[in-house]
């Protein structure tokens, strides 16, 4: 079946090779920053704590898109049902001047609330504790919404190998809650698993790099990276464009996300795509 | 920047087809561009540029183009000349068939069907991302290659090659945009395609303005 497409492929499309080579291999590798949202304002902390502000979200959205941000992830850390309620006009807003696309996540618990993010203007929306409590979750949303707009994200945190236990072959654990709880579940099962439920992408969590500039979890985002079905963006711990070519290059992530390397102005993604295109890595250059 | 604005003509946005109409109608409204939007019920005036966005499978969206025979008279308004711009499954629905819903008649209005990426290790389906287009022939205005965004694990293989305006790749080269006629296709989503989208847009929007 898969031989005849390609005959038909190339049935069908007799053009001569050097138009393939200018096609290039397929899909770019994405840069995502990402925005931690509160009450309006987008705030970054340290391993999910000490929050400060910096800055207006749609401000810092359209200057990311102009430095040629492949998309944008907001998350809404809302502490309280007042700040979340602002929300849903933040993302109205967004759609409105944004012309790439974008996810939401943060507070997500029932399908009701995926469906009220799309209709203001959200591409796709991610989930995280909630699917952990209610892994159905993750189907109605894939049936309902469709896979592409369905990101799971998972937070997780290497396993410290203890000498007694035998045969535990679970490497990275789930935490939720903000990285308070750990839950005990093999993080890599739970990705496989997520994916065979219908979700679109795994958004991949290092909650021990997260926030502290050291890199990119590297032997975390490729174990995902190499087995899953499904996309995964790498995220915690981006230090310098090394880290992104690093994640790309060796690590094999599909995309990966930044917060405090772009927010504190240490790089634009202009000058991180640079720096992947010049060491081979195929990324949107506009 | 008004007057340019102001040179596109209003466009009819057809609702029928589910999904990514609420991002279309705000990319329109970044561009400046008039429009109404139009459903089964409340059939497209055929003297305005209509723009038919789809997003969801290629069945259920032809199920929802039946209804009260609107895919027919979008079809006489189609071969009667009216200009279309059809984006990802809007472009689909075009064709004769699709794998994905084996026995459902598209419109029929591009000669070919559609099928589905075969999934590997790199090329996971559905496509999602960007993706470089290349211009395979002439094509309106010089916009000749550039990044646009793909949500899609099927794709048109039209019977005449000479329908396509710009090839993509991914596992092998596809047709990632057509223009026949009146007809004008996307198989990626300009609307969520950064600048390169708009232009893109705009390209058309001021074909069909003269």
């Amino acid at each position: 079946m898969s031989q005849n497409k390609i005959l038909d492929r190339t049935g069908e499309f007799s053009e001569p090779l050097t138009m393939a080579e200018s096609l290039g291999s397929g899909l770019c590798k994405r840069i995502i920053p990402c925005l931690d949202v509160a009450g309006g304002r987008t705030v970054k902390g340290v391993k999910f704590q000490n929050l400060r502000d910096v800055g207006d979200p749609v401000e810092l959205a359209v200057q990311y898109q102009e430095q040629g941000a492949d998309e944008l992830m907001f998350l809404d850390i809302s502490a309280t049902r007042e700040e979340r309620a602002t929300v849903y006009e933040l993302i109205r807003t967004v759609a409105d001047r944004l012309s790439i696309p974008f996810t939401v996540g943060g507070g997500i618990r029932t399908l009701d609330d995926v469906k009220r993010l799309l209709d203001c203007g959200a591409d796709k929306v991610s989930v995280n504790s909630a699917a952990v409590d209610k892994p159905a979750l993750v189907e109605e949303i894939a049936i309902a919404c469709g896979s592409q707009c369905c990101v799971v994200a998972i937070d997780a945190r290497a396993v410290i190998a203890s000498c007694e236990s035998e045969s535990s072959s679970s490497v990275y654990e789930v935490v939720v809650r903000g990285g308070t709880v750990g839950t005990g579940m093999d993080a890599f099962v739970w990705a496989r698993s997520c994916s065979e439920r219908g979700a679109g992408e795994v958004l991949l969590t290092s909650f021990d790099a997260d926030g502290t500039l050291s890199g990119f979890d590297l032997p975390m985002v490729s174990m995902f990276s190499s087995s899953l079905p499904i996309p995964v963006i790498a995220s915690g711990g981006a230090r310098d464009p090394g880290s992104f070519v690093d994640v790309f290059a060796a690590a094999g992530a599909d995309a990966a996300l930044a917060a405090s390397i772009f927010h504190d102005r240490l790089y634009s993604v202009a000058e991180v795509k640079a720096r992947l295109q010049q060491e081979g890595v195929k990324v949107r250059i506009c | 920047m008004k007057t340019e604005e102001l040179s596109f003509a209003a466009v009819d946005l057809v609702t029928s087809a589910g999904g990514n109409v609420g991002s279309m109608s705000r990319c329109l409204n970044r561009l400046g561009v008039k429009f109404q939007t139009r459903g089964n019920y409340d059939l497209p005036s055929g003297d305005r540029p209509v723009i038919l966005p789809g997003v969801g499978a290629f069945g259920t969206v032809m199920t929802s183009l039946h209804e009260n025979k609107f895919a027919e008279r979008l079809k006489a308004m189609l071969k009667g000349g009216t200009p279309f711009l059809g984006v990802c499954v809007g472009m689909q629905v075009l064709f004769d068939e699709s794998e994905e819903a084996p026995g459902v008649n598209g419109l029929g209005l591009v000669s070919g069907k559609v099928v589905r990426y075969s999934a590997t290790r790199v090329h996971k389906v559905p496509q999602i991302g960007w993706n470089k287009i290349v211009a395979c022939r002439e094509v309106t205005g010089d916009l000749k290659e550039g990044f646009v965004y793909f949500v899609n694990s099927y794709y048109a293989c039209p019977r005449e090659p000479d329908c396509t305006s710009y090839l993509a790749e991914y596992g092998g080269a596809f047709c990632a945009a057509l223009q026949v006629g009146n007809l004008t296709a996307f198989q990626f989503h300009p609307e969520k395609s950064g600048d390169m989208g708009e232009r893109l847009l705009k390209e058309w929007l001021s074909d069909v303005s003269k």
